[in-house]
């Protein structure tokens, strides 16, 4: 710690990217992007019982310009697809994507024509979380993951991933 | 022309929306307008025209993925549109693909509020189909549970309604009561949210002492819990005057428009197939049937919220009456075998065997179970053709139907208060959407 | 089958006569087999009769008979309030010529439940206010409910965003 000690007292050398990853890993304002079933254990996710707001993730914004990760809860239909999308679009960088449940993930148990088989085909995405639907302590797992990603990542290419996490 | 413009077209002749619309020169001249992409359109008299708004499908107040297109005239409702269709999962193509057993599962997620209730409503209408009766124990907790998931369905009908009108306390409240109830189902079922219970010829498993005493703690402090969150509300003077007088249906016309549920009980008609047409163990049961009057946003709140209330009732009447016995029908061909016999007997194993790949043997005909979930009438129509899969499954779905009536009940309405008829109809997509 | 719904058929059999093509009965159902021609004034006849009125249109929607002549069926469900009795009534149609009288004029609800049938069949509805896709894209070419359309459907019939 040797510019420190010259420094003096009172002084905390660091690296940016460090500083940001902190920070933007503990304020990660999710817009919920609940489709069906799975946004029903989104909204029990922020019931008293379970508290999102204990990851700081308590500041749900429907409006795509005011967030940082998109949920995607639920089963996407082709036609709901291109709403996603463009809501994603909308988003701010940096901007990450959770896939909630079977139906985002692969489009679980709907094989069916109308059912986009993994929203993976149109978005990046950070986190699959299994279940149908995940229990809101998977969906917590899923968001502890997603930031230690997040403080992970540099600040100019927050887009350096390798491999989506599942959870 | 070309298919897109014979669509926007389509949109501005059709007849539903003719009311109020400006003449048809300048709509022909708007629709030219757009059809060019020429922003420099420019009207005789601006005031005329009326605003189109779209809101949805990702609103935070339209329960899901909803959208509808309005037209509005200042902040007054011309005439509303539903458009649905974004979150159609193709249930009913699904089901001509899969045995009656698998596709239990499918209908959890059709009126996700209630799982248990869409399980036991499509067991119903294979067992009529099959001639099957479940034993009594099986009907009263199949009753029991169904009951408990109205009410945790009336529990985010009601939250999800204050929460629209302003009033996010009550959100949280009712959403630790329905914890509760996850609760209950995670100990008697064995999953808290998708349950899949129903089987048929019975239950999935027998429901246990603990369970019972679950059931009947939280019964003991639920209605307290109701009265505070009904306090909340019903001293409420904002909560009042947003929902009063907004989005009223008569009788006649609830009825035409084929409202049922607690939306039809709100206008006044004193319909409810428990009573009506007794399924379960409806019949040995004493309640009331709900109504209100005045068949407004604040009408159906009360009666959802009298609903509860009779279903607490309901709940602790079955618990008292609960016989003991099987809960399973003994039909060997057609009720999937206990586990532990399966592994233990040949016979069960190759009644295992048969159900789970070829399904069961059904007669051929054609079936229409109805229930009163806590939306309304959820019926299926099941044709069968002697197969182990339906030919054809359709699925009355109680809240695309009452959808049907929100052009006519936002009529001449102010934009906020798409907000309360719509937490007041209480729709949920993915029955609506199927 | 129940007296009431037994009154109710035999005087629609007096009343429409050839319209009434079968009447059929599984486990307490009664399904009446009308031709199309008769529907609209049978319909009329459920909801107006003051012995047993059924002012609750409950469903209307398609069945793909597939290999039958007439390939499509209409099912239609109609509740009475006051005799708590159901009946139901189906339509058959050949597919060159899936045409089936509104019943918009008669039972208001049965708007949207002929939207669906349509979007799922391609049954069209003649004098339909508003006959347009329920669920499906405005531009989508096929009816998913056919037994000819596969259950993954066509591919790429239905574009996706591109992931960029």
């Amino acid at each position: 710690m040797g510019l420190e000690s010259a420094l003096g007292e009172g002084y905390l050398t660091t690296r940016l990217d460090a500083l940001v990853g902190w920070a933007r890993k503990n304020s990660l304002w999710p817009m919920p992007m609940g489709l069906s079933c799975c946004a029903i254990e989104l909204m029990s996710a922020g019931d008293p019982r379970h508290d999102i707001s204990r990851y700081g993730m308590e500041v749900m914004r429907f409006s795509p310009r005011q967030s940082d990760v998109m949920i995607v809860a639920g089963t996407v239909t082709y036609k709901m697809a291109h709403v996603v999308r463009k809501i994603y679009d909308q988003m701010a960088e940096p901007r990450w994507v959770i896939a909630m449940g079977a139906c985002a993930s692969s489009g679980g148990m709907f094989r069916s024509y109308s059912v986009v088989q993994g929203i993976d085909q149109f978005l990046p995405v950070d986190v699959f979380t299994a279940g149908c639907p995940p229990r809101p302590e998977n969906l917590f797992n899923a968001l502890i993951e997603l930031q230690k990603k997040v403080e992970k990542s540099s600040v100019l290419d927050y887009r350096d991933r390798k491999e989506p996490i599942i959870v | 022309m070309s298919e897109q413009s014979k669509i926007t077209q389509d949109f501005f002749e059709s007849p539903v929306v003719t009311s109020n619309l400006p003449p048809k020169e300048q709509r022909t001249k708007l629709l030219q307008a757009l059809l060019d992409m020429d922003p420099d359109i420019s009207f005789d008299d601006p005031l005329e025209n009326d605003m189109v708004l779209n809101m949805g499908p990702s609103h935070p107040a339209t329960h899901g993925v909803l959208r509808i297109l309005l037209r509005l005239d200042g902040e007054t409702i011309v005439s509303a549109m539903p458009e649905l269709g974004y979150l159609h999962r193709g249930y009913e193509k699904i089901a001509e693909n899969e045995t009656y057993h698998e596709f239990i599962t499918h209908t959890d997620r059709l009126d996700y509020l209630q799982p248990v209730h869409n399980n036991v409503a499509y067991i119903l209408a294979v067992e009529k189909l099959l001639g099957l009766e479940a034993p009594p124990r099986a009907q009263y907790i199949r009753t029991m549970l169904s009951e408990l998931a109205r009410i945790s369905s009336h529990l985010v009908g009601f939250g999800v309604m204050a929460m629209d009108v302003g009033a996010m306390t009550l959100l949280l409240w009712c959403f630790r009561e329905r914890e509760k109830i996850h609760d209950i189902f995670d100990l008697v079922v064995g999953a808290r949210f998708t349950t899949s219970y129903a089987r048929i010829g019975g239950v999935a498993q027998d429901i246990t002492d603990e369970g019972l005493a679950a059931i009947k703690a939280f019964l003991d402090q639920f209605l307290a819990r109701l009265d505070e969150g009904e306090r909340l509300l019903n001293r409420n003077r904002i909560f009042f005057d947003r929902c009063r007088h907004v989005g009223v249906i008569s009788a006649e016309d609830a009825l035409a428009i084929g409202l049922t549920g607690p939306n039809l009980r709100g206008s006044g008609v004193a319909m409810d197939l428990r009573r009506d047409a007794p399924y379960l163990v409806y019949d040995q049961l004493d309640f009331n049937v709900i109504t209100e009057s005045e068949g407004d946003s604040l009408a159906r709140y009360y009666v959802r919220l009298a609903e509860m209330k009779e279903s607490v009732k309901m709940v602790r009447q079955c618990m008292d009456k609960l016989p003991a016995g099987p809960v399973h029908a003994h039909e060997p061909k057609k009720v999937l075998p206990r586990k532990e016999r399966i592994y233990t007997r040949m016979e069960e194993l190759i009644h295992d065997f048969m159900i789970v790949n070829f399904g069961v043997d059904p007669p051929p005909g054609e079936v229409y179970h109805a229930v009163e979930s806590s939306k309304g009438q959820l019926g299926f129509h099941i044709v069968s053709r002697g197969e182990g899969h339906p030919w054809r499954l359709k699925i009355r779905s109680p809240s695309f139907c009452n959808l049907q009536a929100l052009p006519q009940l936002l009529k001449g309405h102010l934009l906020s208060d798409i907000l309360a008829v719509l937490g007041s109809l209480d729709p949920v997509m993915g029955e609506a959407d199927k | 089958m129940n007296t009431t719904v037994e009154s109710v058929v035999k005087e629609l059999r007096e009343r429409f006569g050839e319209g009434v093509e079968e009447v059929r009965e599984f486990r307490d159902d009664v399904i009446v087999v009308l031709h199309r021609d008769a529907l609209v004034d049978a319909a009329k006849y459920l909801r107006d009769n003051t012995d047993c009125p059924f002012p609750l249109c409950e469903d209307v929607f398609g069945i793909d008979a597939y290999e039958r002549t007439k390939r499509f069926e209409v099912n239609y469900h109609f509740f009475s309030l006051d005799k708590n009795v159901r009946l139901h009534f189906k339509v058959r149609v050949d597919e060159d010529d899936a045409v089936v009288p509104t019943l918009t004029g008669v039972y208001p609800s049965a708007g949207w439940y002929e939207r669906e049938t349509f979007d799922m069949y391609g049954i069209t509805f003649d004098k339909h206010p508003d006959l347009r896709r329920a669920y499906m894209p405005e531009d989508y070419e096929y009816y998913p409910l056919r037994k000819d359309y596969p259950l993954m459907g066509v591919p790429g019939d239905l574009p996706l965003p591109k992931r960029g």
